[in-house]
């Protein structure tokens, strides 16, 4: 185009000139568009292949094979001297009779192996269970009673179609003995999936098929609860002085650097703080959600803060005007008129904010809270987990049901920040005005 | 720690009563009069509260922040010599088991006599401590408060004095930003130090090997101890590449595409749909990363006949592109979107396409704050820890190939600093100056970045 009359012969019109170009011109716009909708489809791909591979891999584990055993509860086994107090009760073999019982149902079963493998059907947890329902019922010591008993994660996998039994024997976690005694059961309806209430009323537990959320969640609770009751205030009252009072000097400047560098700050280095501060000059108890809260406070102000003083902004200088034309001093404006006026968009902003708290991990990595802890803390100063990390600590463990329970904690993960992004959209466009 | 909630609802009432008082008494010097008073009977309550409020709360804070430390030290300058002299590492054992045998918790080994006395001495120290707090908490409020209460006069400026203190309040919230600042630099600072006091700062930067595991004797084999990181940066560097790569790419041609072709339809829908990439969990691309990506880029390579790692650079670069993506468009959208209208009308005007018009128009208009997304998103992709510490090897490797397995910065403060820890060998303390390395980076890209969107956005203002 910068050079016309070069390639075209003598005479020609600009407009032939144009027109001669317009083929090229147009196919390399057509090539540009179709570039520009792959990648907005290969972002979304990435997206939809990350989630469906998540909750392919996962949905099974909001299911687990029960397995139903007959146990025969003889009192001279539980409690020979008939006292029936918590105590005696508590301290009974249940697991030998769990095992009598699984000998009962396959007597020919012998020699030391065999029996070993036969025992391991059934899941380490089932003696605490029948152990729970004994002491919430001695009255049934002497029955024989029949109950649903969690099966061991091998029987899990099998039933759920993860090992493969056509597999050769050498290739498979399940021998073929094993084999024939998982069919046998099938058979007499003794195996069953049912929905897996463990996984969210349990904590942590090195047998996947005992192992729950609920430890990471309450955990992740109390951290939050923490960051929550720590980050909003000061972020909200943050924000109000640089956008109301601050007078414009060195030290602002400052302030507003440092805001704007924290919100760039790997979170990695927050944990690093947290341990070097909190824990070695301050001794705050290690793997506490306090600690977590702390830091989290500290990585979330900045989010805070940029999003509440974005509201401030947004409230219209008249009402400022308006409070002060009628005698309200500036305190009295920002307090009764401004900040409610732009309490919605500090909410969102706090959300937002608790959010990429509730997804964090790596700060929590550093300060301690990434122990194998199977007891559901109580407060803020037990030591817990949170639920990132417990996603990381199972995505660690070799056993294959520990990758559906991964999965799962997950899903259970992203649809908790899914509920905080609605609650943000919904606030925002409930309270959002057009001044 | 049980009997602070009790004290804070002790403080609470007090606080309660103070405002109801210093009410009452605004109301009775002015004879029931509010019109002669200067501020409203409220604030004189206010004024009040905060004074029996404040000066507690402040002592409380710092009680609770420093008892522990406190008593710690003294403790341990209770016990034997012997015991004292031995190194810090062993002396924190020491400690540990006496705070356990204080909480009534299961300690290593039996309990001697020393032990049990200075779990005495803990445990007495620590009901000393609480009941002092109690007596000075309650004893300071009510001081405070009746100095509050007695300075109520008609023409008493409690409005003003409420303000100044709440003003007060607010700048103490302000510089907590300045406080976490100087917390981040001085712990790292501090314990890089230390550590280049035992490793010189030029081994540390230039080194070739890295390799932090300390003999615990001298014949042991492979743990020489060595602290060089250019491993590190290398890998840290090759992961960061390969994510870009896929991040910029994309990033910025759905950025064009959805500012400039896409109906507003499709661009409501596609942009929320591509900013959820940036709300998930790291930890999630993590297992992602290493459950799916990796398995499946080891089998088409070994389907092509390539020796690949199972925890290759190539899987971790991927995962962590993908969760760059929206940073970079949604950054550059913005830019884009700040070029004027006229720009892209006088180039329509000329007969430009619209491909024309984005790349010899909106592009160089756009470029400086393109470049400051790009750098912004290299910094994000530094410091990001969860995928690379799932998906990336643990073991140094200089090497370019994206097919191997590498080691990052982040993973290396993971590892050294997951589990148990000594405070002082240079293991542990090799992480704060690879924090230190991290922080320094992150905020020089961090600076550029923002001083090239800055220097542009003024151009058309």
């Amino acid at each position: 185009m910068t050079n016309p009359g070069k390639a075209l012969p003598e005479g020609a019109t600009s407009f032939a000139r144009i027109q001669a170009g317009m083929a090229k011109r147009r196919a390399a716009e057509r090539r540009f568009k179709m570039l520009g909708r792959l990648a907005v489809s290969v972002g979304l791909l990435f997206l939809s292949v990350l989630l469906i591979s998540i909750v392919s891999k996962g949905y099974t584990a909001f299911w687990q094979t029960q397995m139903r055993i007959d146990v025969v509860l003889a009192a001279e086994d539980i409690d020979p001297e008939g006292t029936r107090n918590a105590e005696t009760l508590r301290k009974a073999d249940y697991s030998s009779l769990i095992k009598q019982s699984m000998r009962d149902m396959f007597p020919e079963v012998s020699g030391r192996r065999d029996k070993f493998a036969l025992y391991g059907l059934v899941s380490n947890g089932a003696a605490f269970d029948l152990r729970d329902k004994v002491m919430a019922d001695p009255s049934l010591i002497g029955t024989k009673v029949s109950l649903w008993v969690p099966a061991d994660d091998d029987v899990d996998m099998l039933m759920k179609g993860h090992i493969d039994r056509n597999a050769a024997e050498d290739d498979r976690r399940i021998k073929d003995n094993v084999l024939g005694w998982i069919n046998q059961l099938e058979a007499e309806d003794r195996l069953e999936l049912r929905f897996n209430i463990d996984f969210f009323t349990k904590g942590d537990s090195r047998d996947p098929e005992l192992a729950g959320i609920r430890g990471a969640l309450m955990g992740t609770i109390f951290t939050l609860i923490v960051t929550l009751s720590l980050s909003f205030p000061l972020g909200v009252a943050a924000a109000v002085y640089l956008e109301e009072f601050a007078p414009k000097n060195k030290w602002t400047d400052l302030i507003e650097v440092n805001i704007n560098n924290l919100a760039a700050v790997p979170s990695i280095v927050f944990g690093l703080l947290g341990l070097a501060v909190f824990i070695n000059v301050f001794g705050l108890p290690r793997s506490a959600p306090l600690l977590g809260g702390l830091v989290l406070t500290l990585m979330t102000l900045p989010t805070i803060i940029i999003a509440s003083r974005a509201a401030l902004k947004s409230v219209p200088p008249s009402i400022r005007d308006a409070a002060l034309g009628i005698g309200a001093s500036p305190m009295q404006a920002t307090l009764y008129h401004v900040i409610p006026l732009a309490l919605p968009g500090m909410l969102t902003g706090t959300i937002i904010g608790m959010a990429q708290a509730l997804g964090e991990t790596a700060p929590l990595l550093m300060i301690g809270m990434v122990a194998f802890i199977a007891d559901v803390p109580q407060g803020v100063f037990d030591p817990s987990t949170a639920l990132p990390v417990q996603i990381y600590l199972w995505a660690d463990s070799p056993e294959r049901a520990y990758v559906e329970r991964t999965s799962a904690a997950i899903m259970v993960l992203l649809g908790f920040l899914a509920l905080m992004n609605l609650v943000a959209v919904l606030l925002r466009k409930r309270f959002e005005r057009r001044w | 720690m049980t009997q602070t909630p009790i004290l804070l609802v002790l403080l609470l009432a007090l606080t309660s009563a103070a405002y109801y008082f210093g009410c009452k008494r605004a109301f009775r010097v002015a004879d029931g009069k509010i019109r002669k008073l200067h501020s409203l009977p409220g604030y004189y309550g206010l004024y009040v509260a905060l004074w029996a409020a404040l000066p507690a709360l402040l002592i409380l804070c710092a009680w609770l922040l420093f008892q522990g430390s406190i008593i710690t030290r003294m403790v341990v300058s209770s016990l034997p010599d012997a015991i004292q002299q031995l190194g810090p590492d062993r002396l924190n054992l020491v400690v540990n088991d006496i705070r356990n045998l204080v909480s009534g918790n299961i300690v290593s080994g039996e309990p001697d006599a020393i032990m049990l006395a200075a779990a005495d001495y803990y445990r007495g120290l620590l009901s000393v401590s609480r009941n002092m707090l109690f007596a000075i908490v309650l004893v300071v409020a009510g001081l405070s408060g009746w100095y509050g209460y007695s300075k109520i006069r008609v023409q008493h400026r409690a409005r003003n004095g409420v303000e100044s203190i709440i003003n007060w309040l607010l700048v103490a919230c302000s510089t907590v930003a300045i406080l976490t600042t100087v917390g981040i630099v001085l712990s790292v600072l501090f314990e890089s130090i230390r550590f280049f006091q035992s490793v010189p700062i030029t081994e540390f930067l230039f080194g070739l090997e890295w390799s932090p595991q300390i003999a615990l004797r001298a014949d042991q084999a492979g743990s020489s101890g060595a602290f060089g990181a250019v491993p590190l940066f290398a890998g840290t560097l090759l992961i960061t590449f390969i994510a870009m790569t896929v991040a910029v790419p994309i990033g910025l041609m759905s950025a064009l595409y959805l500012a400039e072709y896409a109906s507003a339809r499709v661009r409501a829908i596609a942009k929320p749909l591509l900013e959820v990439l940036a709300g998930i969990p790291t930890v999630v691309y993590g297992f992602f990363a290493a459950l799916t990506v990796a398995p499946f880029i080891r089998e088409s390579g070994g389907f092509l006949g390539l020796d690949v790692a199972s925890e290759s650079a190539l899987a971790a670069g991927l995962v962590m592109g993908m969760m760059i993506i929206p940073f970079v468009s949604s950054l550059s959208d913005d830019v884009i979107n700040a070029v004027p209208q006229s720009l892209r009308e006088g180039a329509y005007g000329m007969g430009a396409t619209s491909s024309e018009t984005i790349r010899r128009v909106i592009l160089p208009a756009a470029l400086p704050g393109i470049v400051g997304a790009i750098l912004l998103a290299v910094s994000r992709a530094i410091g990001e820890t969860m995928i690379v510490v799932m998906a990336a090897g643990l073991a140094s490797n200089l090497t370019a190939n994206p097919l191997e397995a590498v080691t990052t910065v982040t993973v290396q403060i993971v590892t050294l600093l997951v589990g148990d820890q000594e405070f002082d060998s240079p293991k542990t303390l090799a992480a704060f100056a690879l924090g230190l390395v991290l922080f320094v980076v992150t905020l020089a890209l961090n600076f550029v970045a923002l001083y090239i969107v800055r220097k542009y956005r003024e151009q058309y203002d």
